[in-house]
């Protein structure tokens, strides 16, 4: 290891090496004492290597002969995934404390799952991808069954473990069949093997690798686990499986196609188009029926996952520009929302059922308006950011000659209007019910606030999201 | 100033910024302070409104008060207005002080009313005045969201089922136009609404997709992601069927705005859009839209005849008179294009009016069936006579506005398609059927009925908004001069382009037959 290699995966280092430290300070303290304090550090930590990626890295490094990519895309990935994570420790702190769920593991189970992410981004190799992936996954895994004396949250840590594993297998094979057609692991080396005419076990294995990454991303028909594992899972880990996660499998799913596979693009475009029509509309359908605004945010996100993938079925730089700028709003909109369901309970405990929000706007009309905001924009209704993300990837397909894909795209979005728009009936058109509690946890109010607000005020500028994106693109697509 | 039209647009939105920060409570004073600062702020975007007209040149028939600025994702914030679209602007900026003062008597949340009413003006005037695609895209879905919201809470018993559908069945019709936008970016290299009118040409060449032959290739395929859009806002028939539910669960100001501006952005659409960007779609397509403005016309016509709902026979009787509309501007003549724009100005005051009226009476009495009324000359002699203007104006009376707009557009379509124009003018006379038979059921006959008879007259806040519209339909009726005079360069200019694009694509496909 050269004193260019470490200086690549620094950041990384340091989050691991904290993460360590992080242990033995909670095993030779008392334990879940320091459980707040470690989550402010943790988070305060996340923020700060977020801020140092994004402002100080620079170029493209290699490092570790080609294992490991520090680029603008990484960053760009990086960026959203570690300032996400912050946000969703941040938010979970009063939910977890008050059910007793803070336990000082849970701060750094979330670092170590984001050094898995931050290595899945930045992974030029096949070792390297599944070392990250499953860094992560482990990570996920044990956060998934956080609350042990709970049917439901073992349950959906079991069924996320039985299924997350039946998806690396996948993509392991996958991996060992382009490694035994391609000769090297390392993607410059693939992509050399898969140029004009690939040998067909290249392509089975780009087959198995999109399988396997499908799942991670949670897009139909590989979704199964989605609903399940988000419902049980307690609402804090639900809102972190929401956020961070999506931005660093379709990060790397980007990264796969592109850098490894970016030679026959027509090959993976027609798998990707596939999987992006069946999950909007999936993800659309599928919602309508739901009356626990969990498993509907599950549902939800399968669609956004097909919307993200149209942008990459595109296989442009255009397209991934529209992908990244889309996964960073839909990661905001989804901090916002999940701010929100934190926030709703009723006599101090948890509700997730949407009735229970009937007429909601009388007795809290600025976390009504918020959600309204948030919910018009996760429609992708103008005048809202959310609108963007989807004009982005809209425009990278149709550029793409994927019209019939866009033409796919708008028509789910319609459907899916229909359940976003449920839940505004709600809160504003309902009957009257039991009262849901008025106060909400100043942290959980201002991330919803300022979510919203950026949903609104996003459309001034985007906040230069799309100059960071194009320049991510461009460094990911030559 | 550099920014008047920026300055009319957002000075709405601005006071419901204000409004929505700085108005707490729910007492009398708090709604008295909302519905005034709402009322001022409509106003003074209105007097904002006068300057634009005031130093609007007819005769030039560029666009005017051209704002640009760059945006994000390579779009442009670009506004202006020409001879088509600044008398929208004028009718929306005219209209929306009345409906807020038509919403007086409103006690439930007064506050958040006002707000998505000054939103919604915003939204509907950007409409008007945007000449970037994606930027007309976003006022253009943005004014769903406060009118589902008006509705769905202000709105009657069923307004949950007609909120749902007004925004299922508008939003359906209008994703598809996005997508046609942004293959129209893909093609044209940008979203400049003016480079599209006078430099590029959409292809029209005949396109083979997936072995259907498409006559007019690409310009079609726009033409009809368009009308999928505007056919549903106008409405058109047969996708009309929102508009009743809508206008009959909507509250009395939520019609007024439905009616009389929302409709017109359909029509609006077809004259910036379809005609002069697809002149080879529009001229292939242009009797398939006559005919369905003909259907439109008799059918809606008939249904009028025989509602039980006040408001549902005004709702069916707009569809009938947006019939006219289309025809007139798919008849692509100087007649037929300046009565349907003539026709749109005239019927938002009318069917304004209208919706007015009935919101006077439903105030009192809390019920819009035709049958619990009868014999109102009696005690509301003033009601009487206004409600009797309008409809006049409605059936087309000469001497008011209603006559000028269709006997424009009847005559532009005889020029196009005679058939048509003649099962098109039996509507005029279906017109006058239920718009005479709804007045003598509800004004005329004897005062028989108990709950009737303590009814009273309108009041002076009820005079003072209807006194404008009388005197624009009777000033209109007899000097359309003043509309004309404003619209009739610019329309002269869009059917030149029009004739010009159909020029072209003829010596092209002239060329590759002879090849």
């Amino acid at each position: 290891m050269t004193a260019a290699d470490f200086q690549a995966v620094l950041p990384e280092f340091i989050l691991a090496a904290l993460a360590m430290l992080g242990l033995l300070v909670g095993v030779y303290t008392g334990k879940d004492r320091t459980a707040p304090a470690m989550l402010w550090a943790t988070s305060a930590v996340l923020v700060v290597v977020g801020l140092w990626i994004a402002l100080n890295g620079e170029g493209s490094n290699v490092a570790f002969g080609g294992m490991f990519i520090d680029d603008a895309f990484s960053r760009f990935a990086k960026v959203t995934i570690l300032l996400s994570a912050a946000a969703v420790l941040l938010m979970s702190e009063s939910y977890m404390a008050r059910r007793d769920l803070l336990r000082f593991e849970y701060p750094i189970l979330v670092a170590l799952a984001a050094v898995g992410m931050c290595v899945m981004v930045s992974a030029g190799d096949l070792i390297a991808l599944y070392m990250g992936l499953e860094l992560q996954s482990l990570a996920l895994y044990v956060i998934a069954s956080l609350r042990r004396d709970s049917l439901k949250s073992t349950e959906a840590g079991l069924k996320y473990f039985i299924l997350g594993a039946l998806s690396s297998g996948l993509l392991l094979y996958g991996a060992s069949l382009t490694y035994g057609y391609a000769g090297t692991t390392l993607f410059d080396g693939i992509v050399a093997a898969a140029a004009d005419e690939p040998p067909l076990g290249l392509i089975f294995g780009l087959v198995f690798i999109t399988a396997g990454l499908a799942f991670k991303v949670s897009a139909a028909p590989f979704h199964m686990w989605t609903p399940d594992v988000y419902e049980g899972s307690p609402t804090p880990v639900t809102a972190f499986f929401a956020t961070a996660p999506k931005m660093a499998a379709m990060a790397l799913f980007a990264r796969v196609v592109h850098d490894a596979f970016g030679g026959i693009v027509s090959d993976w475009q027609q798998i990707l188009a596939f999987l992006s029509v069946i999950s909007m509309f999936l993800g659309a359908v599928a919602a309508i029926g739901q009356t626990n605004i969990k498993r509907l945010m599950a549902y939800s996100s399968i669609a956004h996952m097909g919307y993200a993938l149209m942008g990459l079925a595109a296989g442009t730089a255009m397209g991934v520009e529209a992908m990244l700028v889309y996964m960073a709003i839909y990661v905001t909109m989804n901090i916002g929302t999940f701010a929100f369901i934190l926030s709703i309970e009723r006599d101090g405990r948890p509700v997730t059922d949407i009735a229970a929000l009937n007429q909601f706007s009388r007795r809290d009309p600025a976390r009504a308006l918020a959600m309204l905001v948030l919910l018009f924009s996760l429609a992708g209704v103008p005048p809202l950011v959310g609108f963007f993300a989807k004009y982005t990837v809209l425009l990278a397909a149709v550029d793409a000659g994927l019209a019939w894909l866009a033409v796919a795209g708008v028509i789910a979005s319609v459907i899916g209007a229909f359940y976003y728009l449920r839940i505004v009936y709600y809160m504003y058109f309902g009957e009257e019910v039991e009262p849901v509690d008025q106060t909400a946890h100043p942290v959980l109010w201002g991330f919803l606030m300022v979510s919203a607000a950026i949903m609104v005020l996003g459309v001034a500028n985007l906040f230069g999201i799309e100059t960071w994106a194009a320049n991510a693109a461009a460094a990911l697509v030559d | 100033m550099a920014n008047l039209l920026s300055i009319i647009v957002f000075l709405p939105t601005v006071a419901a910024v204000i409004m929505a920060l700085f108005l707490r409570g729910e007492d009398e004073a708090a709604q008295a302070n909302a519905k005034w600062l709402a009322l001022i702020a409509t106003v003074a975007t209105f007097i904002a409104s006068l300057f634009l007209i005031a130093d609007f040149d007819p005769q030039n028939t560029g666009f005017q008060f051209v704002e640009e600025r760059e945006w994000i994702l390579g779009l442009t914030y670009k506004m202006g207005v020409d001879g088509i679209s600044v008398l929208f602007v004028m009718l929306t900026t005219f209209l929306m002080p009345l409906t807020i003062a038509a919403c007086w008597n409103v006690t439930h949340r007064v506050k958040e009313y006002m707000i998505a009413f000054l939103v919604l003006e915003t939204l509907m005037l950007g409409v008007f005045t945007a000449l970037d695609l994606v930027l007309f895209y976003l006022f253009f879905e943005g004014g769903l969201i406060p009118m589902f919201l008006i509705i769905g809470i202000w709105g009657g018993k069923e307004r949950i089922y007609a909120s749902f559908k007004f925004f299922l069945y508008t939003f359906l019709g209008s994703v598809l136009m996005l997508v046609a936008m942004i293959a129209m970016y893909v093609d044209a290299g940008t979203t400049d609404i003016v480079y599209m009118l006078e430099e590029h040409t959409f292809a029209s060449g005949t396109l083979d997709i997936a072995g259907w032959q498409i006559i007019g290739g690409l310009q079609t395929l726009l033409w009809v992601a368009f009308f999928a859009s505007f056919a549903v806002k106008m409405p058109m028939w047969p996708v009309h069927t929102w508009l009743p539910d809508a206008h009959v669960q909507a509250p009395t100001a939520g019609s007024v705005v439905l009616a009389a501006i929302l409709l017109k952005m359909g029509g609006y659409g077809f004259l910036r859009f379809s005609l002069p960007m697809f002149p080879v779609a529009s001229d292939l397509l242009a009797n398939f839209v006559l005919w369905l403005s003909a259907i439109a016309i008799v059918y809606t016509s008939l249904v009028a005849l025989m509602q039980e709902d006040m408001k549902k026979l005004i709702a069916y009787s707009s569809v009938a008179h947006m019939g006219f509309v289309t025809a007139g501007i798919f008849a692509a003549n100087q007649q037929g294009v300046d009565g349907a724009i003539f026709q749109m100005i005239s019927h938002g005051f009318i069917s304004g009016a209208l919706f007015l009226c009935v919101g006077v009476i439903y105030d009192r009495m809390h019920t819009r069936e035709i049958d619990a009324y009868g014999g109102l000359v009696n005690r509301m002699p003033a009601y009487a006579l206004i409600f009797m203007l309008f409809t006049m104006a409605n059936v087309g009376l000469p001497g008011t506005s209603g006559f000028v707009g269709e006997f424009l557009t009847l005559m532009g379509m005889f020029q196009a398609n005679t058939w048509v124009t003649a099962v098109a003018a039996t509507g005029v006379i279906l017109s006058a059927a239920y718009a005479l038979w709804l007045y003598r059921r509800v004004v005329f006959g004897d005062l028989i009925k108990e709950s009737l008879k303590s009814i009273t007259d309108m009041d002076r806040r009820e005079r003072a908004i209807f006194a404008p519209l009388v005197v624009m339909t009777i000033l209109l009726g007899v000097y359309p001069a003043l509309v004309l005079d404003v619209i009739g360069p610019s329309v002269e200019n869009l059917l030149s382009q029009y004739s010009a694009g159909l020029a072209v694509a003829a010596e092209t496909s002239f060329a590759e037959v002879s090849q």
